[in-house]
């Protein structure tokens, strides 16, 4: 009887990484393979844009406000741009930036966070209260604040053109608050555990503690973060370029099309209406993967 | 609605025919109860032991009609006083928890809401079940919290859960289970967690308390010196299978299956002492304190002689553990001073050299917080080789492996993570993390206290010849006063951050002792049903 024990346990080693990762995909609820083909069809969209797009984004291809023909699916804009290609590009622009601002909040945010929780002392406090400041000010109007201080664009117009990178790390500043919190929080927990200490107790440097011992333990939240904060950031920029300081025309942006075609709600024409869904349909499909994700990889099961 | 009439010693009260359960992992089901019956009549203490995975508490559960969320009853029945609860509806079996049947956990301090006063919480289900009014029910409270033996019994009901001490709390959890006189109470392993000292109180009035309602009861425990003290019966439990079942009396003294009997051998270790005059580790009239308000540790004095076994008891809160991070250097000392090869130990962790840490290691009781979750078994174990050692590559891997040896486990366990483990096999890798440093001294704090005795008496054993192998001087920090009897040289007993008496093994198991050493010893329970009895008794007349 004791054999029969020891199979299982066996049988689950066997498995590499890889397909044990293919298994939880093909086990996964519906709604996650709904959002992760509706993710692969976005980031399609955006790899390819040039290629798919029937038009280019800033030309002027048809009448103004026309609905939706052979030619233009998704009909034409308040110029006569077409909207479907718009989006497609939209999807390259805004998914583009957001990516490219979380991976930098992440960086800010996760290495000051478990820094802050293995070493504790006066440089967590620091940190952490200045964090509670930012937080305390609500994210858009810090935004447009320091967007109307430092402007949108970069500091290096000859090199980079018109690249937002000021927008791009003034949102990544602001948002690598959370990630800080999160990482600080979920490395204080295992920083308490006793393999931390064991490590410490060997002798071990800061530099193991915290990649070998810490790290590996606060993937999984910090991954679904990562997902959550993706959405939360490219709703900012939407919100700033429905705003007008966000990215700017001709750019196709799913958040300045919502904003330029906001009065013809008011005759009864759907044009704002799709980049608008084409968020949301993003931010709902990256919410059921990281629900999914935080579900398997927190050991959580469903009760019957 | 007090039903006295019912409750009639001598009639079936549970009845359960062919009883299996399953569970449900690695995407299939697995046989967890494999066919068992069932009796407990009125009146009547039922014990069920084994080891973890024997199925005592999913058992103990089924009785109740319940299962744990992941698992089915796939075939019997299971007959509380004419209901079949495996085909109760829900709402049925909501009237009859807390009402008639009642359950007591391990853990009092998780099983209590921090957020509201024990009175609140223990009047709850009376309350909720209209048996009383909320004014009867609190009167009621009391008179259970007396009986019970709890302090000022009272006001401690206005405490908060966190305001009264662990034993005091499975007390009240009791109290909160007897509130509307059930039928049935399950008892799951309410005292393990619990210090020896404190576990006799906790006995006596659970005993004492069931007695007086004549309720039933099952006790599931693993502990068997506790299960002769409270059962009239006892049902012996092995992978889903009953191995054996008679009378608590006639169980002890012969029991018939060889299982059995390998569980009555247990503590069949002894290791004789002997003297030694080499001091490895000196740790002279030692203060330590968390913060300034208190000492953990005060003037603390302990010589540690090499090659042999110095075991520290005493009840959780005595300083023990703490002692252990004073020496490893974790909490540095205030004063006093700790020699480790005739050479000061210099007080902070930082301060120490690699070579000085290699020769003092460390054991923690809970092998699954001291083994990283994210690391192989090669990792676990080779990194104190690459670190220390400076062992890399093909060697590196090749010493694994005698490790592996080392700890009686096979090679294919390099490749394992720590959740593919069981838990002794898990308390052999963090074993074998510490010899991987080739150390002098290993302190191993609670090392066994998490695991069933069984496995315990192999990882004593196995500590036991890497000692003779390399020589080592262990630092066996515990509250089991078998296993200091099975393993150690010499024992400090510590009491509020004192040592009460250090000494050979033989000088302080042996009368007369201080007044304290006294009291730990003689709570420890022994394989006699008696013993409680006869204890409580002696203790009343002194």
């Amino acid at each position: 009887m004791t054999v029969e024990h020891q199979d299982i346990r066996t049988l689950r080693t066997k498995r590499t990484w890889s397909q044990d990762a293919w298994r939880a995909v093909k086990a996964a609820p519906t709604s996650a393979k709904f959002g992760m083909v509706v993710i692969v069809f976005y980031m399609f969209c955006a790899v390819f844009a040039p290629w798919i797009a029937p038009y280019s984004q800033s030309d002027t291809a048809g009448k103004a406000i026309q609905p939706a023909t052979w030619e233009h699916w998704f009909g034409t804009d308040q110029i006569g741009r077409d909207i479907l290609s718009r989006v497609i590009y939209g999807a390259r622009n805004t998914i583009g930036i957001a990516l490219l601002t979380v991976i930098i909040s992440f960086l800010i945010g996760g290495v000051l966070g478990i820094y802050a929780a293995v070493t504790r002392g006066w440089m967590d406090q620091i940190v952490s209260r200045f964090v509670d400041i930012i937080m305390s000010i609500p994210v858009l109007i810090s935004a447009l604040m320091l967007l109307t201080m430092f402007g949108k664009d970069n500091p290096y117009p000859a090199v980079m053109g018109k690249f937002p990178l000021n927008m791009i790390l003034i949102l990544a500043v602001l948002d690598s608050t959370r990630v800080f919190r999160l990482a600080r929080n979920t490395a204080l927990s295992v920083a308490v555990q006793d393999f931390v200490e064991a490590a410490r107790l060997r002798g071990e440097g800061m530099w193991w503690i915290v990649t070998r011992e810490v790290v590996p333990n606060i993937m999984p939240p910090l991954i679904a973060e990562f997902g959550l904060r993706f959405c939360f950031v490219f709703l900012t920029i939407a919100a700033l370029s429905f705003l007008g300081v966000g990215i700017q025309p001709p750019t196709a942006d799913w958040g300045s099309m919502v904003a330029e075609g906001k009065t013809l709600i008011q005759f009864g024409k759907i044009q704002p209406l799709i980049p608008a869904a084409a968020i949301a349909l993003l931010t709902v499909a990256v919410n059921f993967v990281v629900d999914w994700f935080l579900h398997i990889s927190s050991g959580l099961r469903d009760e019957k | 609605m007090k039903s006295e009439d019912k409750r009639v010693k001598g009639s079936t009260l549970v009845e359960i025919k062919g009883l299996k359960i399953e569970g449900f992992s690695d995407d299939r089901w697995h046989q967890i109860i494999k066919g068992m019956d069932l009796t407990l009549k009125r009146g009547e203490v039922l014990g069920l032991i084994g080891e973890s995975g024997a199925g005592k508490s999913t058992l103990g559960l089924a009785c109740m009609g319940y299962t744990k969320p992941g698992c089915r009853i796939s075939a019997g029945s299971v007959n509380f006083d004419g209901i079949d609860l495996v085909n109760a509806s829900e709402e049925e079996r909501r009237t009859l928890f807390g009402s008639r049947i009642a359950y007591v956990a391990q853990s009092a301090a998780a099983g209590f809401n921090p957020a509201h006063r024990l009175m609140d919480q223990v009047v709850e289900s009376a309350v909720n079940h209209q048996v009383m009014e909320r004014s009867a029910a609190e009167t009621d409270a009391r008179e259970l919290f007396k009986r019970l033996q709890l302090p000022n019994p009272e006001t401690i009901g206005s405490r908060f859960p966190h305001q009264v001490s662990g034993g005091q709390l499975q007390r009240a959890m009791t109290a909160m289970a007897m509130s509307c006189r059930p039928d049935l109470i399950v008892f799951d392993e309410p005292t393990t967690a619990l210090d020896v000292t404190t576990q006799v109180e906790v006995l006596a009035s659970m005993r004492r308390i069931v007695e007086e309602f004549n309720t039933a009861a099952i006790y599931i425990t693993h502990d068997l010196a506790v299960v002769a003290q409270m059962a009239h019966r006892i049902m012996v439990l092995r992978y889903g299978n009953l191995v054996e079942e008679s009378d608590t009396r006639s169980m002890l003294k012969q029991p018939t299956q060889d299982y059995t009997k390998s569980l009555w051998a247990v503590r069949s270790l002894q290791k004789p002492e002997s003297p030694n005059g080499d001091i490895v580790l000196d740790i002279a009239n030692v203060d330590a304190a968390y913060s300034s308000v208190m000492k953990v540790l005060e003037n603390v004095t302990v010589k540690v002689p090499r090659g042999r076994t110095v075991a520290v008891v005493g009840e959780s809160g005595s300083g023990k553990s703490t002692l252990a991070r004073a020496i490893t250097g974790l909490l540095p000392v205030q004063k006093g001073r700790i020699s480790f090869n005739g050479k000061a130990l210099p007080p902070r962790l930082q301060d120490r050299n690699q070579d000085t840490l290699r020769r003092i290691q460390m054991i923690y009781q809970s092998a699954d917080t001291a083994l990283n979750p994210r690391q192989k078994v090669r990792d676990i174990i080779g990194r104190p080789l690459e670190f220390y050692l400076g062992v890399k590559g093909d060697e590196k891997e090749r010493r694994v492996i005698k490790l592996l040896e080392d700890i009686e486990l096979s090679e294919d366990f390099i490749d394992r993570y720590p959740n593919e483990m069981s838990g002794g096999q898990k308390q052999r890798i963090s074993i074998a993390r510490a010899l991987a440093a080739d150390p002098e001294v290993i302190i191993s704090d609670e090392v066994t206290s998490a695991l069933d005795q069984i496995v315990q008496e192999e990882i004593l054993k196995l500590l036991m010849k890497l000692q003779k192998d390399k020589n080592l001087t262990y630092l066996f920090i515990t509250h089991d006063i078998a296993t200091v009897r099975a393993i150690s040289d010499e024992i400090v007993v510590m009491y509020k951050g004192k040592v009460v008496q250090q000494g050979l093994k033989s000088q302080v198991l042996s009368p007369p002792y201080p007044p304290y050493t006294e009291l730990l010893l003689s709570s420890v329970p022994e394989m006699d049903p008696d013993w409680l009895t006869n204890l409580l008794k002696k203790r009343e007349v002194a």
